[in-house]
């Protein structure tokens, strides 16, 4: 079984839950951005909610199926179309041998995640199909979607059509979009009123905004506390002796646009961080299209484990809505 | 030096040994991710070590944050009190410096430089204190290196020389990163040289090109075929400079799959160095090449 692609969209990928234990080589974890709609899209279709499928940003493919299978179209509300009818989100859907896939414009979020029944079938790399472009694995031949390509899928006729998700277990960001932040690393280097500047001032998502990270404006710049820069470090008081990145965490290059590193973070470098956003709003992340004004809104500890929980709760009642 | 503890959001724990760069701090910092790695934490799901510091990731489903901290802390005295040696390897990496395509590329780059008036070497160059290009580049290449972190992009690594600090050659990054770096550039930023892997963005000065590669993920590359990346944290490095003629005859090498790489065993003892930085080196030349 295979889908051809007569129209990659945007930026389309095919992603799972990522290649975990590769990051201290600087191979990243990648996968899915929003998790979350993966494992969703996944267990409309009857897959297992880790298995490849796609991500499409902004603009959805075309794709032409060789097979009746089933599929779901999560995440981001762009509306699928089979053979030009309207299918309704979060719900799964037929599609017949000979019939094609395409999408109308993005109405809402960013990335959709698109699940086949017997999800997509192209070689592992490091134990996961998750496309990482940069260093050429997974994905079809390690990139994105092309005109042409004939991606294979598991033989599985799916769960059938009109399973959904409830409207209140759909995920999306609001708006203003809130992300919330334990600060830390070297939040020591910036004055206290930069710091109370940076949860108090709105941002919105740059256009430089993909799967490495995304980056903000319309802020304060930082400003650091007086020090003489370290050996080794360079001579901006952004800049550190290069380290690790935690995912999630918050550089601010020269003190002037926060970037948080998400799915495909390069693992490390020379830029102080000032926290990182808690994993419990990394998928989120992934919804936000540019101009989208943002809040960070400063956590400690306890809440982060808070939100861990309510998050793992939801993806618990997703399970049994779909079990 | 002082160690000091963050945390990285809920999954991340993020130990500095020290602000400054030194081979001591990339000596404990070795150990410590090293002893962490050992202990097989439960709940620990990723040990990463850098220049002069390291990052654990953890599941706090597994392990409380407070508990996981209480574990590393326990370790510090572990590496502390660890041997500085290492068994390693030193291998000799080709350089073609002043190439024509990191020339073309930083000339494409320039209004992104410190000095759009020369090359990114003229530069280092001038505010390392050396009168020629040429000297600067025998300054570069003259003493080995050590592989101080693995990371950024895809096996890419960060090296520390083996000199005096009052020898360390020091240069900023590009006032904004360029969105283009040449496949292996050889680059320099802070106190660090490093081998860009890929293709990509990049901030470093870029001094020169290897055709040798590090990283393959067909690992097709005959050297390659056990694992993707070549580097890791604790190789030394002896670069050693080439001209056009050796740069093509070593990529058509490459090329026909027939390019093995000069490696061999060594070891490194951080005091011994200290004590005696130039027989230490000499000593690792000689493990390179023969007496």
């Amino acid at each position: 079984m295979a889908f051809k692609v007569l129209n990659p969209g945007l930026l389309t990928t095919i992603q799972d839950l990522g290649r975990p234990g590769y990051f201290h080589l600087g191979i990243p974890v990648s996968g899915a951005m929003d998790r979350y709609a993966l494992r969703a899209a996944n267990l409309l279709v009857g897959n297992d909610e880790g298995e490849a499928g796609l991500e499409a940003v902004f603009m959805g493919p075309q794709l032409e199926f060789e097979k009746d299978c089933t599929v779901a179209v999560t995440g981001a509300d762009l509306p699928a179309l089979v053979d030009g009818e309207a299918k309704a989100p979060w719900t799964s859907f037929t599609i017949k041998a000979g019939q094609t896939l395409s999408f109308e414009y993005l109405r809402g979020g960013a990335r959709a995640y698109i699940a086949i029944s017997g999800g997509i079938a192209t070689p592992k790399n490091l134990g996961s199909r998750s496309t990482y472009p940069i260093g050429a694995l997974g994905g079809v031949q390690g990139r994105p979607l092309a005109v042409g390509d004939v991606v294979p899928t598991g033989d599985n006729p799916g769960r059938g059509e009109g399973r959904e998700v409830p409207a209140n277990l759909r995920r999306l960001p609001g708006s203003p979009a809130e992300l919330r932040v334990l600060p830390g690393l070297y939040w020591r280097l910036i004055t206290e009123q930069a710091g109370r500047n940076f949860f108090d001032d709105e941002w919105k998502v740059a256009p430089e905004a993909d799967r490495m990270g995304y980056r903000f404006r319309g802020g304060r710049p930082v400003e650091f506390e007086p020090r003489e820069q370290p050996f080794g470090a360079g001579s901006d008081p952004s800049n550190i002796v290069d380290g690790c990145y935690p995912y999630g965490s918050i550089q601010v290059p020269g003190g002037t646009e926060p970037i948080i590193l998400h799915r495909d973070a390069v693992s490390g470098g020379g830029y102080f961080t000032l926290g990182a956003v808690i994993s419990a709003d990394m998928d989120l992340i992934g919804q936000l299209q540019p101009h989208t004004p943002t809040r960070f809104v400063k956590v400690d500890m306890e809440q982060a484990l808070t939100a861990r929980k309510d998050r793992a709760r939801l993806l618990d009642s997703l399970r049994a809505a779909l079990d | 030096m002082k160690t000091r503890y963050s945390f990285g959001g809920d999954e991340h724990i993020f130990v500095e040994m020290d602000e400054e760069m030194s081979l001591d701090a990339f000596f404990k910092s070795l150990s410590m991710s090293n002893a962490v790695r050992a202990a097989k934490i439960d709940g620990v799901t990723e040990v990463c070590p850098a220049n002069a510091s390291f990052q654990v990731k953890f599941n706090p489903d597994v392990i409380a944050p407070d508990a996981m901290l209480s574990e590393l802390k326990a370790l510090e005295h572990t590496a502390e009190t660890a041997e500085k040696r290492l068994n390693t390897r030193i291998i000799e990496v080709p350089v073609y410096y002043q190439d024509p395509w990191t020339h073309e590329t930083l000339m494409r780059f320039r209004e992104r430089h410190q000095d759009p008036s020369g090359t990114d070497l003229d530069y280092a160059a001038r505010i390392n204190g050396y009168e020629t290009v040429a000297d600067f580049i025998t300054a570069h290449h003259s003493t080995p290196w050590f592989v101080s972190m693995v990371g950024f992009v895809s096996g890419l690594p960060f090296l520390y020389q083996l000199v005096d600090r009052s020898k360390q050659i020091q240069v900023p990054k590009y006032l904004r990163p360029r969105t283009d770096t040449p496949k292996q550039t050889v680059g320099y930023g802070g106190s660090f040289s490093c081998i860009y892997s890929v293709r990509g963005a990049g901030g470093y000065q870029m001094f020169g090109i290897t055709p040798m590669p590090i990283y393959d993920p067909t690992q097709t590359v005959s050297y390659l075929r056990d694992f993707l990346v070549f580097f890791k944290p604790g190789d030394i490095v002896k670069w050693k400079p080439i001209d056009r003629a050796e740069y093509d005859a070593i990529l058509a090498d490459v090329e026909a799959n027939r390019f093995e790489p000069r490696i061999r065993e060594a070891t490194f003892d951080l005091d011994a160095f200290n004590a005696d930085m130039d027989g230490t080196n000499k000593r690792l030349m000689e493990a390179l090449y023969g007496v």
